[in-house]
């Protein structure tokens, strides 16, 4: 699985990735959350419209990268989830934690 | 299969005699005068044909899995050893047998005694090698469930094969246990331990063959065989998503109790803060709203990220602005110092006010720290658990045996697991009767920890057999009380000449003696000839750890007293028998024989009933060779290879 990082400005960092979002590419998304904090951008936002199958290892990169953002006083969130992503969050209950939004925009739009 | 239906209708005319003894014992038998002995030996009672009928429960379908016919190829695997203070060189047989595990796979060596020249020897043997990070420094370790857990967010194979530092795994233990990963919903297979320490006549009753055998088997036939901490293979996938749910659950209840103690909170810090702090008060009143807001939120439905993120911006504010008025006054203050001084030419001591005011302004040096209730009441509201080392514990940290609760939340996910009876991993086992005696009194301890922290009975998602056969090991562990009594009985009789039971001795023997003989077959036939003489003697004879493990157990979940935690060693250390180790049943022994004589004295003097004494001296004798157990086991002086040979 690729990923990419886009920055925008006010300090918000845009991950983006494509395939499977599982134990083999979980470490990877957490290294990028960590780095992109790390540089200063807190905000992150992890785009999963082309994430077409998450596992809970994936889940738990992305409490993972929450933690890491919350901690630099910063926040990460998550937009367009496919239908596999979103039954998987209603099924482990995390959508009680994270809230899909529609898209990347959107995201930080009121804050 | 004929032997299966055998041992149901052994177990069915067990229990049928069982219920016919103990109620007849409540309703028809039971000497009121002497309830003070009478009434706690009836519990006794009651409490073994629980015990009894759990364990027919267990057997009812107990028998060998067929084994899986093929090995899925590509599976990617993890070894995972874990270590602590173990001798390095110990730990370094078991790791070059890991590697040499024939099914492809990463060897792992899980060091949480953080030793350099391990990691030197594991690099040398090219196996990797994990140790806790910076995260971990002043949070709970967690012990071995903390070791794995945090091993689980540094690696990524789909299994995990877990291993004790002494358990030297052959190189087909996972050619034979992979197959059964083919079923999606299996998260686990437990293999057997065994000790290849220990001598034919087992002095310290290390080996489990009921255990691991009839009992694991009559579990798995339930689909409830528990994760026994080593020599087991587990699915990655389903601890993550323990380690998800968990997570969720968990922040929710800290959200929760934080945002209803909030006011409470807030209210005492408010009395505690001058009212000439108006500042503070402004800042307090500030903070109840957004808890407030963060209440509705939260009530709304809303996602708890959302609403902990507002009110940890909105308290950043807050305190911002208590800075920022603060450094206002404290420029004032340096302008006119300046002045007085003649101004400008020194200009040491201007200060950049908006530096000045984030560094002041963060978390951890914010002027709501001043009311630290306050303080640490807004840091539970949030969700990146910052009170762990990391936000995700997919192996159980509720008690130190992680691995049995860790089965029952797998269990109550809905996950497999299966019970592998083969041996495939040869470990060590204590050598002498202290570390055994503190080996035991741990396990003992994990698991009413568990029992009280997770009763089994009321967790949702197992079914009623799942949550009997995880229950049924608690209950076996409640022993103890009942050995007591059954131990005073007979000294009660033989010294007093007190019956708890009140009829005659052959109706007595009409209702005990079927229960007592089917029980005993129960037990031969089950075992299919393995004995189980000498669980059976320990089980009775370590009724003090039994009882050591419950009251601490109760007073560690209920007041937080600790546990003395304390790691098995491997180490033999200097022989000296320690009879110190076993006061309480030297005193009972020495009891039992002073009853048995007094008794004698008194048939002799004919104050004593005959059949009465005579039962009841049979009962002392059996008591004496039960506890005799202990005597080699104090001057046992740890396994020599060569003796046996």
């Amino acid at each position: 699985m690729d990923f990419t990082v886009q920055e925008l400005e006010q300090g918000i960092a845009v991950v983006r990735g494509a395939g499977r979002l599982n134990m083999v590419s979980a470490g990877q998304l957490r290294e990028l959350v960590a780095a992109a904090v790390a540089g200063g951008n807190s905000r992150i936002v992890v785009d999963l419209s082309a994430v077409d199958f998450i596992d809970s290892s994936g889940l738990g990169a992305l409490v993972n990268g929450l933690k890491i953002a919350r901690q630099a006083g910063g926040d990460l969130r998550i937009s367009a989830p496919t239908d596999q992503v979103k039954l998987v969050l209603q099924l482990t209950n995390m959508e009680r934690v994270l809230f899909p939004y529609p898209t990347v925009d959107s995201a930080y739009a009121n804050d | 299969m004929n032997r299966l239906l055998i041992l149901r209708v052994i177990v069915i005319v067990t229990v049928v005699f069982g219920v016919n003894y103990v109620a007849w014992r409540w309703m028809f038998s039971l000497n009121w005068h002497a309830w003070w002995i009478a009434v706690p030996l009836v519990i006794a009672e009651t409490y073994s044909l629980i015990d009894v009928s759990l364990f027919g429960l267990a057997m009812w379908r107990s028998r060998p899995r067929e084994l899986p016919k093929t090995v899925p190829l590509g599976t990617t695997v993890d070894v995972f050893i874990t270590t602590y203070d173990e001798p390095i060189d110990l730990v370094m047989i078991t790791a070059r047998h890991a590697r040499d595990i024939r099914y492809p796979h990463s060897t792992w060596l899980l060091d949480d005694g953080a030793r350099p020249e391990l990691a030197a020897a594991a690099a040398e043997l090219g196996v990797g090698y994990i140790k806790r990070g910076a995260d971990w420094m002043n949070r709970p370790l967690h012990a071995k469930a903390g070791n794995l857990n945090n091993a689980l967010m540094s690696t990524n194979g789909e299994l995990l094969l877990i291993l004790d530092a002494d358990q030297v795994p052959q190189p087909e233990i996972l050619d034979n246990t992979l197959g059964y990963f083919d079923d999606e919903r299996v998260a686990l297979v437990q293999t057997p331990q065994l000790f290849g320490n220990v001598p034919i006549s087992d002095p310290l009753g290390s080996q489990a063959p009921l255990f691991y055998g009839p009992i694991q088997q009559g579990k798995d036939g339930w689909n409830a065989a528990f994760f026994c901490g080593s020599n087991a293979i587990l699915r990655r996938e389903a601890l993550m998503q323990l380690g998800i749910t968990g997570y969720v659950a968990e922040v929710e209840r800290a959200v929760d109790t934080a945002l209803r103690g909030a006011h409470r909170v807030i209210k005492r810090a408010r009395r505690s803060v001058p009212k000439s702090n108006e500042m503070m008060h402004a800042a307090l009143a500030d903070v109840s709203l957004a808890v407030d807001a963060a209440k509705a939120s939260i009530a709304s439905g809303e996602s708890l990220s959302g609403v902990t993120y507002r009110l940890q911006r909105r308290v950043a504010e807050v305190s911002q602005g208590m800075v920022a008025a603060d450094v206002q006054l404290l420029a004032q203050d340096l302008r006119a110092i300046e002045e007085m001084n003649g101004g400008g030419a020194d200009s040491d001591f201007t200060i950049n006010i908006d530096a000045t005011m984030e560094a002041l302004g963060s978390r951890d040096l914010s002027p709501l720290g001043a009311v630290e209730s306050v303080q640490t009441l807004l840091r539970s509201i949030d969700v990146d658990r910052s009170g762990e080392a990391q936000p995700l514990m997919p192996l159980a940290t509720i008690s130190v045996t992680e691995d049995m609760a860790t089965s029952m939340r797998l269990h109550g996910l809905g996950w497999k697991s299966v019970y592998h009876h083969e041996l495939l991993a040869v470990g060590l086992a204590p050598e002498d009767l202290g570390t055994m005696l503190k080996q035991r009194l741990r396990w003992a301890q994990g698991t009413m920890q568990v029992l009280i922290r997770e009763n089994p009975l009321v967790q949702r998602g197992m079914t009623l057999a799942q949550r009997l056969m995880y229950f049924s090991t608690m209950w076996s562990y409640l022993s103890g009380f009942a050995t007591i009594v059954y131990f005073a009985a007979p000294i009660v009789f033989l010294c007093f000449g007190v019956l708890p039971v009140n009829t005659s001795a052959w109706h007595f023997f009409l209702h005990f003696l079927p229960f007592m003989v089917a029980n005993q077959v129960l037990f031969a036939f089950a075992c299919r000839g393995v004995s189980t003489w000498r669980g059976q003697q320990y089980s009775l004879a370590l009724f003090p750890v039994w009882i050591e493990a419950t009251t601490s157990a109760v007073a560690n979940v209920f007041f937080g007293r600790p546990l003395s935690f304390i790691v098995t060693s491997k180490v033999r250390g200097a022989y000296r028998p320690q009879w110190t180790l076993i006061t309480p049943q030297i005193i009972v022994s020495v009891a039992l024989t002073l009853a048995a004589v007094i008794g004698v004295t008194r048939l002799a003097l004919g104050v004593g009933e005959p059949i009465g004494t005579a039962v009841n001296l049979a009962w002392v004798a059996l008591d004496l060779v039960v506890l005799s157990v202990l005597v080699p086991a104090v001057r046992y002086r740890g396994f020599d290879n060569k003796q046996e040979e």
